[in-house]
């Protein structure tokens, strides 16, 4: 009997090498003749370049090449494949995207301007002092509010005042009405600062240009290699997209900042060309992880929050301004609009939401999806704007979210801050939610009616002790491509999934997928999955994915995507096998395929189990084709490419218990509790993991962590 | 300007030319093809690159290779005997302590260290020897649960005097001692 180990706690299989070393990540790809580039990046936050000398680098010892922006100049800039759209239809971005190496200014303190390629990183390093800029530093704004008044230090000609976009949505004459009429308003200005993501390893890549067959193999820390394949070949290099090879090795975590088409992911497939096919390796250091890959949040936001007496909220308008660095990053646009405005609502039932989202350029690296992107930065102004109503009606903070949570009967529920409307029939809606009992559960477990006391006890030891709460939903399982790419949110790519199944003459099984894994365990969630649609053994189940040769298309892992979407992918093509083995298996028992029943890896005609083929034998058959249904294909090999109804609308509760000492100041997270709305758990030991890894970076955003540029 | 360093990695004894300024973890990945020591920070803040060095701990991106000259160095590489995997690895594995990998091969070298000097430590205890390991993925707690998990099996087999265990220190203490000899 095969033992089903979906919904268990099974153990990795990529941990096998990772605990032993023999994991591959980027700079563990060795090739023979493999040359190391390295970038010269701005000491400026914002100067022209008048020029640059790099005769003296050019004769340092090892060194094979030197280049600036003008090598690339024909090149064009990179795409940004996610401006904000409007939702009814596309509004106007002032896009300014970075080149490969900058051309006659630099942005920000770390961007790119030249390039030395050597055989040694160490060589290639040394020749970088040696080369001479002549720079002309210009005033520099990286305030994300302040750079938008009147005064400050304009980046881009094409963006008057440094606005990229302003954007809005909701009702504003209702909400504006709303918040006049109400008995109680709150206004605060609240700010989310901006991070640093921090993965531990780093971002690298690898170029290799093969001449005799014109084409690049590139190895990407890419969480989408897919889309960078299609990025690089069609919007940039002008190369046909089937001569480009990505291939995503290990990932050492990712945090949304390997999401995105990088300078030097094309400088190195254009430097191996240009050096007769060298294999060239760019890693970048720690020190240009934090100025040369991307930022997360950086949000200063205007709320103002009206409500009855009651407690019942009847109206919320924001502002915010949305910092994305010096130039755009592929997606950063789309964090601070779709992915933030539109959920802005969260689990409560408010009649009017107004919010308008401003793009500002600033002196600083670009800021793009990080961690949960946009949603994390609206439950947080939407949280504190709940505490702070509370506060001012005197009210408790979870007897208010109660009085404002949609009902468990309001689905599907569209809310009026425009997340479900588009102007082509295009339509997604939270399709359920319960949220009242995850709060009471959270609530009892964490002592809430003895809190009191809790506060006395506390005081006692010279601490002040606080409960803070969060209520929250999640857009997960992104997206219907109908609604992301028509809806005006500008979004340029559809958002399905895909998998591959085959089952081999020996019934092991291969998956392929399209999408990518950095740490989530993928390897082991999809060999779950197909292991129990078809019935097999798990260990006979190997996942294969992060290459674009040998994978289906796919759109990649982030937005909390990979298991709803590639996950049913991998359901859907295990039925593709199911169908046809159920065919054959009707053919070889002499039966029909409505006769025959399955359970689990046995097929059989109904009422005799005993006369079953396994899997494995009708793949055996499948295989070998001596013997086939007329009109059947020889081989179980089966596609599927999911695109999804409507994203998944997870929800929760998390209470974090903290002491504040009296005297210092001190503060000790004494409790940290979550009650999550997770679905179907695939494996429950790597989903309280992936909560606990989240929980830390919250945890860590909200005492310690910030990336602050001086002015 | 080349330097001799000879050393014991890993039980084998190798003879190195380097440059003054190369580093021990570059010796390791770029000289030896031990890439399973990562670097994370270059800074010695991270972690990801910690070896035993005779025994020790050490983060080996803030090592020059000219100091690791005559010492015996324990990688993760080196770390399971005979196919079998070191109770940490193990224990890594079992409690979910790592997703990336990536801070893996030093947290684990780390913990060696650890239990070594502290063979049933509290969770205070494990969390302050990991204080200069960094992970961005786990939170640590299933780190902390891991360790505490592989101690008793460590302290049992130091007690049961089987060198097999506790593996990878007393074969880089032994290996110093060969590697002094061959200077």
């Amino acid at each position: 009997m095969v033992v089903d180990t979906l919904g268990t706690r099974l153990k990795r299989t990529e941990d096998a090498r990772f605990i032993t070393g023999t994991g591959t990540y980027l700079d563990d790809v060795r090739l023979p003749g493999m040359l190391e580039a390295a970038v010269l990046r701005s000491p400026y936050a914002h100067a022209r370049i008048r020029a640059i000398d790099t005769s003296k680098a050019q004769a340092m010892p090892g060194v094979v090449a030197v280049f600036t922006g003008q090598d690339f100049k024909d090149l064009p800039a990179l795409p940004c494949a996610w401006p904000a759209g409007g939702a009814n239809g596309p509004i106007k971005n002032n896009l300014d995207t970075p080149r490969i190496l900058a051309l006659d200014d630099v942005k920000w303190t770390g961007e790119g301007v030249a390039c030395v390629v050597a055989e040694t990183r160490a060589q290639a390093m040394d020749a970088l002092e040696a080369i001479e800029v002549d720079w002309e530093p210009l005033p520099a704004v990286v305030d994300t509010e302040g750079a938008t008044q009147d005064g400050a230090p304009q980046l881009h000609e094409n963006a008057p005042h440094n606005i990229c976009f302003e954007w809005a949505v909701g009702d504003k004459e209702g909400t504006e009405a709303a918040i006049s009429a109400a008995e109680v308003v709150v206004r605060q200005r609240i700010v989310n600062q901006r991070l640093i993501p921090n993965p531990m390893d780093v971002r690298g890549a690898i170029g290799r240009y093969e001449s005799g067959t014109d084409e690049y193999t590139v190895w990407l820390t890419s969480q989408t290699p897919h889309i960078m394949r299609l990025l690089m070949a069609a919007f940039v290099l002008g190369v046909p997209e089937n001569h480009i090879r990505v291939i995503s090795p290990d990932i050492g975590g990712a945090f949304g900042t390997k999401i995105y088409l990088y300078p030097e992911w094309l400088l190195v497939a254009v430097v191996s060309k240009r050096l007769g096919g060298k294999p060239v390796k760019f890693i970048e250091s720690r020190r240009e992880n934090y100025q040369a890959t991307t930022h997360g949040r950086d949000h200063v936001s205007y709320l103002e929050i009206a409500s009855g007496r009651d407690g019942v909220v009847t109206g919320l308008k924001v502002k915010t301004y949305a910092n994305l660095g010096g130039r755009l990053s592929t997606i950063g646009p789309g964090v601070p609009t779709t992915l933030y405005g539109r959920v802005l609502g969260g689990p409560y039932k408010f009649p009017n939401i107004y919010c308008e989202v401003v793009g500002v350029y600033t002196n600083t690296v670009f800021v793009d999806a990080y961690r949960g992107a946009g949603r994390p930065e609206a439950t947080y102004l939407l949280e504190r704007a709940m505490d702070l109503l509370a506060d001012e009606l005197g009210m408790d903070p979870a007897e208010l979210r109660r009085r404002n949570f949609l009902a468990p009967d309001a689905f599907p529920y569209r809310n009026p801050s425009g997340l479900m409307r588009s102007w082509n029939g295009a339509e997604i809606a939270i399709d359920s939610g319960d949220y009242e009992p995850a709060l009471d559960k959270a609530l009892a477990a964490v002592g809430y009616a003895d809190l009191a006391a809790a506060k006395q006890e506390a005081a006692a030891r010279g601490k002040y002790l606080g409960l803070g709460l969060s209520t929250y939903i999640e857009v997960c399982g992104v997206a219907p491509s109908k609604w992301i790419g028509a809806v005006g949110e500008g979004w340029g790519a559809a958002m399905w999934e895909s998998a591959n199944i085959k089952v081999h003459l020996t019934g092991k099984v291969v998956v392929t997928t399209g999408s990518q894994t950095q740490g989530q365990g993928h390897e082991t969630t999809y060999a779950q999955i197909v292991a129990h649609e078809l019935g097999v053994p798990v260990e006979d189940v190997i996942v294969q994915h992060s290459d674009t040769q040998g994978t289906p298309f796919g759109y990649g892992s982030y937005g909390s995507r990979t298991a709803a979407v590639g996950g049913t992918a991998a359901v859907k093509a295990a039925e593709k096998i199911r169908a046809k083995a159920r065919r054959l298996a009707a053919h070889l028992l002499e039966a029909s395929p409505d006769d025959i029943e399955v359970e689990a890896d046995r097929y059989f005609v109904r009422g005799s189990p005993d006369t079953a083929k396994t899997i494995q034998e009708l793949a055996f058959a499948a295989d070998l084709g001596f013997d086939l249904p007329e009109g059947m294909e020889p081989f179980f090999d089966e596609t599927a490419y999911f695109d999804t109804p409507n994203c998944t609308w997870p929800f929760g509760t998390h209470v974090a218990v903290v002491e504040v000492d009296q005297e210092t100041g001190q503060v000790d997270l004494v409790r940290y509790l979550a009650v999550d709305d997770v679905g179907k758990k695939i494996n429950p030991m790597i989903v309280d993991g992936q909560l606990h890894g989240g929980i830390a970076q919250g945890v860590g955003q909200a005492l310690w962590e910030g990336a602050v540029y001086d002015e | 300007m080349a330097e001799q360093v000879a050393l014991v990695v890993n039980g084998t004894a190798h003879t190195v030319e380097v440059e003054p300024r190369r580093l021990l973890v570059e010796l390791l990945r770029d000289d030896l093809g031990l890439t399973g020591t990562h670097v994370g920070c270059d800074t010695s803040q991270c972690g990801a690159c910690t070896v035993l060095v005779d025994g020790q701990a050490m983060k080996s991106c803030t090592m020059l290779a000219v100091q690791a000259d005559g010492s015996s160095v324990a990688t993760i590489e080196g770390l399971a005997t005979d196919g079998q995997l070191h109770p940490l690895q193990n224990a890594f594995w079992e409690n979910h302590g790592l997703q990336c990998g990536y801070c893996t091969p030093g947290m684990i070298m780390t913990a060696v260290d650890l239990l070594a000097q502290t063979p049933d430590p509290s969770d205070e205890q494990i969390r302050a020897g990991l204080e200069g390991n960094y992970c961005r993925c786990t939170g640590y707690h299933n780190i902390v649960a891991a360790i505490r998990a592989a101690a008793p099996e460590l302290r049992a087999a130091a007690t049961a005097g089987d060198g097999a265990a506790s593996g990878a220190t007393s074969a880089a203490s032994d290996n110093a001692a060969s590697g002094g000899e061959g200077r």
